[in-house]
């Protein structure tokens, strides 16, 4: 029994290394379709990746978010500070910066222009702001982030002195749900161009089978089952399948190492420590481990299709 | 070991290719059969290796009733049938070894044996000097051997061979005759389809005769119709 196991362990060995073999014994047509396959995945999980990093920024952005705290004009300097003594004492609250009245009246006429006009009203219209920083952990993710983020806004709008409690979120709604069409893009695009994986190795398969017609009838004529013959196929299936995939992580790594430069000085303008993650062990795995089922399935369906065909006469 | 009762083949397009055919091979039996061009004698080969099918009747091979036999057991049943093509059937892009090793490697034997059976089975047509060569460097007559040796390397209880010695001198006709002469005698069924009246006339086995898709004479059998 075990003496048979080897046996059979060796015979799969052979035909698969066989099939490697004879794959490269025409290099050029072979990298031809594994070029082919490999571009084809590369799209998808290029985008995949860069959307995976979206969500990171987007998550730093989210806690970064300033919530701006205007108080009642009635508000005098000395209860302001007593208010943020209060707010300091807050833990989800990381930071605070007080504008007084005429701190920002000074700013609004130095940015505005209209420092004339305004040295014609009689009071200052503008309120004091107290800026809050949030300091929200970084482990809960850019939802249960934004969730935290708007209940502090509810309790800072409780407390006294406080006129309105203002977070502009927006825009990072606006782009989670920029983020969530991409990404369903991306899902489709990732079907299709599987679809286009499956249909090339289906197709380099299927001719294979014609070119070896003759040697097909042989094998059946002398006693080989249809298990037998299609074997070889399938494992030309899989290595097709394997270096459409080694292409592809080649063509991801190389495309985003030359985004990567560029993509850091931006986010670096936004003051956010962002380093680009290229691809992890996981996405590397799912990559490699896909098209080699791409190739498996594609060479399958060419050879239930086509092998029922060829029989001798 | 092989028993036809009231076989018929029509082939799609209603060409009738045997008619009614009744015989009866026992066991280490030796036979030739003959018959014109278009007889059906490749036909009658092809239905006991379950290449063709009868279209009606019974063809028996080995007890086993063909009709019986699915699609998927088909490889099975040829692993114990050694037939030799008309057109020899080799892989051009192999070594002579290594077509002679395909039925065991199918059979999923182990790189020992196959070496040891292949190298008997060539020794015995002659060309034990010749395992590296491609088939393509070899004359008519040695692919012919190599087919021969591909058939009985897994040593099948039943032999079949189509035309053996259809283009082969009268000296190497004979030798190959002697061979299967040798297998019959350890037991091997062996059927033979020529039309090489000359030779098959001198030797002593029974001689089927095809005529236009019917048995028309059958040397064992003593009375004719
Ligand atoms: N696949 C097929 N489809 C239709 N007709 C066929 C087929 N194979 C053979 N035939 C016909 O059946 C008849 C018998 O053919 P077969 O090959 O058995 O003859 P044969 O006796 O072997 O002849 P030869 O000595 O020339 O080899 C022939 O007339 C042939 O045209
Ligand atoms: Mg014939």
């Amino acid at each position: 029994m075990i003496n048979w196991m080897q046996t059979y362990l060796l015979r799969h060995l052979q035909v698969f290394f066989y099939s490697l073999g004879q794959l490269m014994r025409s290099p050029f047509s072979m990298l031809m379709t594994s070029a082919v396959i490999g571009i084809a995945l590369a799209l998808p999980t290029g985008l995949h990746i860069i959307l995976k990093n979206m969500q990171t920024i987007s998550g730093d952005i989210d806690s970064a978010a300033q919530i701006s705290l205007f108080l009642k004009k009635s508000t005098s300097d000395t209860q302001a500070q007593q208010l943020i003594t209060q707010l300091k004492a807050m833990p989800q609250i990381n930071n605070v910066q007080y504008v007084s009245r005429q701190q920002a009246l000074a700013e609004f006429k130095r940015l505005s222009g209209f420092g004339d006009a305004l040295k014609a009203l009689e009071k200052n219209p503008l309120p004091a702001v107290i800026v809050v920083q949030p300091s929200i952990s970084q482990a809960g993710g850019a939802i249960s982030n934004s969730r935290a983020t708007e209940l502090l806004v509810e309790q800072l709008q409780a407390k006294p002195y406080v006129d309105i409690a203002q977070l502009d979120m927006q825009w990072i709604k606006r782009l989670y749900s920029i983020m969530d069409i991409i990404r369903r893009g991306v899902i489709i695009l990732s079907g299709l161009l599987a679809l286009a994986v499956l249909l090339v190795v289906g197709n380099t398969i299927r001719l294979a089978i014609q070119n070896r017609r003759d040697e097909i009838v042989i094998i059946k004529l002398i006693g080989g089952t249809d298990r037998f013959i299609r074997r070889p196929f399938l494992y030309t299936g899989f290595w097709y399948g394997l270096f459409g995939g080694l292409i592809a992580l080649f063509l991801v790594i190389s495309s985003l190492l030359l985004l990567s430069g560029p993509i850091e000085a931006l986010t670096q303008s936004y003051e956010s420590e962002f380093s680009m993650q290229i691809i992890d062990f996981n996405s590397t795995l799912w990559l490699l481990g896909g098209s080699i089922l791409l190739g498996l399935a594609g060479s399958w369906l060419a050879v239930e299709r086509h092998l029922r065909e060829i029989e001798p006469t | 070991m092989i028993r036809f009762s009231h076989a018929s083949k029509r082939y799609p397009g209603g060409f009738d290719a045997l008619q009614d055919i009744n015989f009866h091979m026992s066991p280490g039996e030796m036979a030739f059969l003959t018959g014109h061009s278009g007889a059906g004698k490749s036909t009658l080969l092809k239905l006991i290796a379950l290449i063709e099918r009868a279209s009606r009747g019974q063809v028996i091979v080995n007890g086993q009733n063909l009709a019986k036999i699915s699609r998927r057991k088909i490889p099975f049943h040829r692993r114990n049938v050694g037939m030799i093509f008309q057109d020899h059937q080799l892989l051009f892009d192999r070594t002579v070894f290594d077509n002679v090793a395909l039925p065991l490697v199918i059979s999923g034997l182990s790189h020992n044996e196959i070496g040891k059976k292949v190298r008997a089975s060539l020794d015995m047509v002659g060309l034990l000097s010749k395992e590296r060569a491609y088939p393509i460097t070899l004359s008519g007559g040695e692919q012919q051997r190599v087919g021969i040796a591909r058939a009985v390397v897994n040593k099948p209880a039943l032999l079949l061979a189509d035309e053996p010695t259809g283009n082969l001198d009268p000296e190497l006709s004979r030798e190959i005759m002697s061979i299967f002469e040798q297998f019959s005698q350890v037991g091997v069924t062996v059927l033979i389809a020529s039309h090489d009246i000359d030779l098959i006339n001198h030797l002593p086995y029974r001689i089927l005769t095809l005529k236009n898709a019917r048995l028309s004479h059958d040397s064992a059998v003593v009375a004719q119709p």
